[in-house]
């Protein structure tokens, strides 16, 4: 039904090339994130399986078919975009029917199918009022139900909960995640925020100019990161890099711990160092620590813990959580 | 304005441009309408005196005044549906990438620039003359016989010539209310499986709503009043055939002579622009809600 396959895309832009070579298999059903920084080519290779950017070389293959020339409209995919990309002038109904309109159906099949939508995105209520008297969520909403009530093969979202406050990304982040268990069909969610896409994937691609860094589930990324890039990328607060002797000692050029992978302690440990600044949230505590070679650390302690500013403080890594990276950054 | 003391501040502030604009309006706007009740020519001077409605009664019950009326109207609106149309299609053509862009752009507004008397002045005897015209070279060289437009279609021309100077204007405003249509929403309805044509009629054309009701009001308000296009090419003629309200006032107050009658023509001039204003106003209300 939904799955979609890369093979060897490139993408560049004059001189530019933006991607330098993709081989991705997205499976029927499945709830794929793509992340990185910005700039690092998420949304090219987003617009390229939709079909609003031309590939510069490569395949685009969706439900075995080759799409690669195939104009957007024939793709049977649909996209919410980070702007909403709503038509002002027109109602929320006029809005999530047009699809419908543009593809000649029948009225009466329109307003079923705009109903059932509205059903499942709680927009009943505002169904003749324009975007523009809308807030930010319902807006999204709205974006959602243009793109489902056209049953896509898949579904496209480019950052779509970017422009919202942060309370109610989270509660988007839960509602989209729903909306893909109740339709199981895939879809292709592109996203800078590492929270979301550990939250909401099936499967993490980690992208790093142009470039996939590693594919696959949330906590295979979280467990064996492939490189450094990757290491530092998943997680929150991000992983902590030490250089030089303590390396060393373990063979490697550098060593990453999550800042959850220490022990902490007030009397005795393997590095030693001083508490700058102490965040107690109740639930977590995070201590930035200067250890004594001058390295800073963030660590992370369940619970309360009690130490202040200028406090001496010992970590020491937990077994088996240290990762262990060579000059490239590759992990050994 | 928060607070009643900055309003009663406000208020104060913008009296003097207020009081000065008023003054501006209502002075030429009284004297006129002293002189239309008066019986004044310049042929007899000396003897003016009041004449009731009699300027009035002249002017409405003149052949020429409907002739002058249905003129001024089908200038008006001849010249908006051509701006119009021709400015959307034009905005549409320059909107998309092309080589020499900004060199396309300043010659498709150059036309502006050109002060009316001088363009049609150049269209009567570059373009529309019968014997030397660019038209009627090309209806020889395909052997065809010349047409005479300022003698044939004298109002059809003076609103060609009239068209062909509004023109950049509307495209101008039309390209740039163009510009500021969100690119993703036409991604968006390109996914939806829209055509170029659906995208015209659902996306552009509402899109563009307002900027169609800004062109047509400000060219209506100039439109209403065009005068030096048709005295230098027709002359108003031949007979009444090109005479708008404004050139028949003219000839009533300076071939005629008679300020009375010219008088009574401004205030029915007037009267007119305020019932068209109203049903602009009207229109742009509903655009902008």
């Amino acid at each position: 039904m939904g799955s979609i396959t890369l093979q060897q895309v490139r993408k560049s832009f004059g001189d530019v090339e933006v991607i330098p070579g993709v081989d991705l298999e997205i499976n029927d059903g499945e709830f794929v994130v793509f992340v990185g920084p910005s700039g690092c080519g998420k949304s090219t290779l987003l617009r390229l399986i939709a079909g609003l950017e031309d590939v510069t070389s490569g395949r685009v293959v969706i439900d075995g078919q080759d799409m690669t020339q195939a104009p957007p409209s024939r793709r049977k995919l649909a996209m919410v975009f980070q702007s909403y990309a709503l038509y002002p002038h027109m109602s929320v109904r006029k809005n999530i029917a047009f699809p419908l309109k543009m593809a000649g159906m029948a009225a009466d099949e329109q307003e079923r199918r705009v109903q059932h939508a509205a059903g499942i995105l709680n927009l009943t209520d505002y169904l003749d009022r324009r975007p523009g008297q809308l807030s930010g969520g319902q807006r999204q909403r709205v974006a959602i139900g243009r793109a489902i009530v056209r049953e896509p093969s898949a579904f496209l979202f480019d950052e779509p909960l970017s422009n919202l406050d942060a309370a109610l990304r989270v509660n988007m982040r839960v509602e989209i995640s729903e909306l893909h268990k109740k339709l199981a069909t895939t879809m292709v969610y592109v996203t800078h925020d590492q929270v979301e896409a550990m939250t909401m994937a099936d499967k993490i691609v980690v992208l790093r100019a142009g470039r996939v860094e590693q594919v696959g589930s949330p906590l295979e990324l979280y467990r064996s990161p492939a490189n450094r890039f990757v290491a530092g990328f998943i997680g929150s607060p991000n992983m902590n890099f030490i250089e030089g002797e303590a390396a060393a000692a373990m063979g490697a050029h550098a060593i990453g711990v999550r800042p959850e992978h220490f022990a902490m302690s007030t009397t005795g440990g393997q590095f030693a160092g001083t508490v700058g600044v102490a965040e107690h949230l109740g639930s977590d505590t995070f201590l930035h620590i200067e250890l004594d070679g001058g390295i800073p650390i963030v660590a992370r302690a369940a619970g309360e813990f009690p130490v202040g500013h200028g406090d001496r403080i010992w970590l020491t890594p937990q077994d088996g959580r240290v990762y262990r990276f060579d000059q490239q950054g590759l992990a050994l | 304005m928060a607070t009643r003391h900055q309003k009663t501040l406000a208020r104060l502030m913008v009296a003097p441009s207020v009081l000065l604009l008023l003054g501006w309006m209502i002075v030429p706007l009284a004297m006129t309408l002293w002189f239309s009740f008066q019986s004044y020519n310049l042929l007899s001077p000396g003897m003016e005196q009041f004449i009731g409605w009699t300027n009035y009664k002249y002017f409405l019950s003149d052949p020429a005044f409907w002739t002058a009326m249905r003129n001024t109207l089908l200038l008006v609106g001849g010249v908006l549906v051509i701006t119009v149309g021709g400015g959307i299609l034009l905005a549409l053509l320059l909107d998309q990438p092309m080589f020499g862009q900004g060199i396309v752009r300043i010659l498709v507004i150059a036309p502006f620039f050109i002060m009316p008397t001088v363009s049609a002045l150049v269209w009567k005897n570059m373009f529309m003359n019968p014997v030397n015209g660019l038209f009627a070279w090309i209806a020889k060289a395909i052997g065809a016989q010349p047409i005479d437009f300022l003698a044939q279609y004298p109002l059809l021309s003076v609103v060609l010539i009239v068209a062909w100077q509004w023109l950049p204007f509307a495209t101008l405003i039309l390209l740039t209310a163009l510009q500021s249509l969100d690119s993703e929403q036409m991604e968006a309805a390109e996914m939806d499986g829209a055509g170029a044509f659906a995208k015209f009629t659902h996306l552009i054309l509402p899109h563009l709503s307002r900027a169609i009701t800004v062109v047509i009001l400000i060219e209506t308000i100039f439109l209403l009043s065009v005068f030096a296009e048709i005295l230098v090419t027709t002359n108003g003629g031949p007979g009444y055939a090109s005479t708008n309200l404004t050139y028949l006032v003219y000839s009533q107050a300076l071939l005629q002579y008679d300020v009375g009658g010219a008088s009574a023509g401004g205030i029915v001039a007037v009267i007119l622009a305020n019932i068209v204003a109203v049903f602009l106003m009207r229109m742009i209300g509903k655009t902008l809600e």
